[in-house]
């Protein structure tokens, strides 16, 4: 029974679980800004939940990825993202092309798949949080559908990180985290991606005068 | 067998209920009008009300079928049932085998319907309109709160309140995802059910908005004071509900009067923070429109669900 789980695997599952509440707040977020805070937010459980995990185990490099995750996704990407937000004057409206309760509905159908696809992985996985490999997909998937329902070029950036976050608690739950190199290669990625990305917004303003990616079907050459 | 001191402890709790409830809701009023600013109305002012109402003549609306007037009691009685069946001082009772949780939300439910069908027998527009809203609210924010209650039976593997409450009150202490969900899921659905703010109002008489104080237009004397007090009674059900699930520690065992007594000014205080707590997050929620309603509770039975599916990937071993 649930009586013999130690406290530090309760802390991660706990962690996990708000993980899994932020992505859903995210999928339900109508505000730019606040959907960048909510990420903000869930970097920061990802940082308590690594760190929680590496106190346990005492690997350094768990720290390393604890402290990349901090500077990373809770601090230097929301920044970034607020900036741009600021630059770009950006309504503060989302726009789904889905109305919020059914984008809901979905996700919960996307939760119970990825639930039962990681059950069978998960037993395989010797881990203390290998529970939460689950979670981990479900994010994935969360962050999937955020990507593929909303219409502004913006979100769907948030929703991209977002889905980093999920892979990375996937990996730290099923196997204590990458190798230090493909961590920090990952997140150098992502760094740079979002400041591309965030040139290619401008891009794509001053050519349609609006974010909305949906001017981007019609690209013809001329 | 019931035993004496069950059914004694019984009888005092259906009369705490009955007593206690208005109490509670002339508190909240109070911590409201405090938190807005305005000067409150005294703590008391629900009895007044009562005491009044049930001193005046009932008005009849014309063609009132007898539907109409057997709503009110029919209200109060399934009231007074709920809170009989809830431990709120202690899990020693003998009416509880009588009634699960899942037959508590259909106590609820009867409520619900028949003061529907009393609202929309009248007639008038307002009572449909009110009466319509009401199953609307209702048929929502009952699968979220039977899933609160899966989960926590899930838990106690038991649907029996009683037995839910003894498990979690003698649980260590493990931190558990799921109740954190089922807890929020379930402060959404009662701020449905109770007719307060993000959802209705429950001071207002302004026509568009309303949906409780819709359907109780038409009346009168002793059947708008049994209204109101079931009304009371239902906020208090529902916040014993939430203590008894969520916040166990102190209720009393069986045969058991020492802690019996123990237990009541412990209700007290936990009521009394409660009702703060109510208060509070009344004042700095906005009422929102109708048709985001469905939203609302919409999130809150996607967050019972969550619960749900959390307890059975992270809690159970296999």
């Amino acid at each position: 029974m649930s009586a013999a789980i130690p406290l530090h695997a309760q802390l991660i599952n706990l962690f996990a679980a708000v993980i899994l509440l932020l992505a859903f707040a995210m999928l339900a977020q109508r505000r730019v800004l606040q959907l960048i805070n909510l990420f903000a937010l869930q970097g920061l459980t990802l940082f308590l939940s690594t760190l929680v995990m590496a106190v346990k185990i005492d690997q350094m490099h768990l720290y390393y990825s604890a402290a990349l995750t901090l500077t990373l996704k809770a601090v230097l990407l929301p920044w970034i993202l607020h900036r741009l937000v600021r630059k770009l004057h950006v309504k503060n409206e989302v726009e789904p092309l889905i109305n919020i309760p059914t984008t809901m509905l979905i996700g919960l159908g996307l939760v119970v798949i990825a639930f039962n696809v990681a059950l069978p992985i998960s037993q395989l996985s010797s881990t203390i949080a290998r529970g939460t490999l689950g979670i981990a997909l479900a994010t994935v998937m969360l962050a999937f559908l955020m990507m593929i329902t909303r219409r502004k070029a913006i979100t769907q950036v948030v929703g991209f990180l977002a889905m980093e976050n999920g892979l990375f608690l996937a990996a730290t739950s099923a196997t204590y985290g990458m190798p230090m190199v493909v961590e920090l290669g990952i997140a150098l990625d992502v760094l740079v991606g979002v400041i591309i990305l965030g040139v290619f917004f401008f891009q794509i303003r001053d050519q349609f005068d609006s974010l909305d990616i949906h001017h981007m079907e019609k690209l013809k050459e001329h | 067998m019931i035993s004496l001191t069950g059914l004694l402890g019984q009888l005092f709790a259906i009369a705490l209920a009955l007593m206690l409830a208005p109490l509670l809701t002339g508190w909240v009023n109070q911590c409201r009008a405090w938190l807005q600013n305005r000067s409150a109305p005294p703590l008391l002012q629900p009895y007044y009300m009562l005491h009044k109402l049930f001193h005046k003549d009932v008005v009849l609306a014309e063609g009132a079928s007898s539907l109409f007037r057997a709503a009110p009691f029919i209200v109060f009685g399934c009231m007074v049932l709920a809170c009989a069946i809830i431990p709120s001082l202690s899990t020693d009772l003998p009416f509880a085998p009588a009634a699960d949780a899942l037959a508590l939300v259909g106590v609820f439910g009867l409520a619900r319907i028949f003061i529907a069908l009393a609202a929309m027998d009248i007639g008038t527009a307002f009572g449909s309109l009110g009466g319509r809203r009401e199953m609307l609210v209702g048929f929502l924010a009952e699968p979220a709160l039977l899933m609160v209650i899966f989960t926590m039976a899930m838990i106690a593997q038991s649907t029996s309140l009683a037995t839910i409450v003894e498990t979690l009150a003698h649980r260590e202490m493990i931190i558990y995802p799921s109740i954190a969900f089922a807890g929020i899921a379930f402060t959404f659905v009662s701020f449905a059910e109770n007719a307060r703010v993000p959802v209705d109002n429950p001071a207002t008489h302004l026509e568009l908005t309303m949906i409780h104080e819709a359907m109780i237009l038409e009346y009168s004397g002793r059947h708008l004071a049994l209204i109101e007090w079931a009304a009371s009674l239902k906020l208090y059900a529902y916040s014993c509900l939430g203590l008894a699930l969520f916040f166990p520690w102190g209720i009393a065992e069986r045969d058991n009067f020492l802690a019996m007594s123990a237990a009541l000014p412990l209700l007290f205080v936990k009521l009394t923070i409660g009702g703060m707590l109510l208060a509070l997050l009344e004042t700095i929620n906005a009422k929102v429109r109708i048709f985001r309603v469905p939203e609302f509770l919409g999130t809150a039975f996607l967050l019972a669900v969550l619960g749900l599916l959390v307890r059975l990937l992270l809690e159970t071993r296999v």
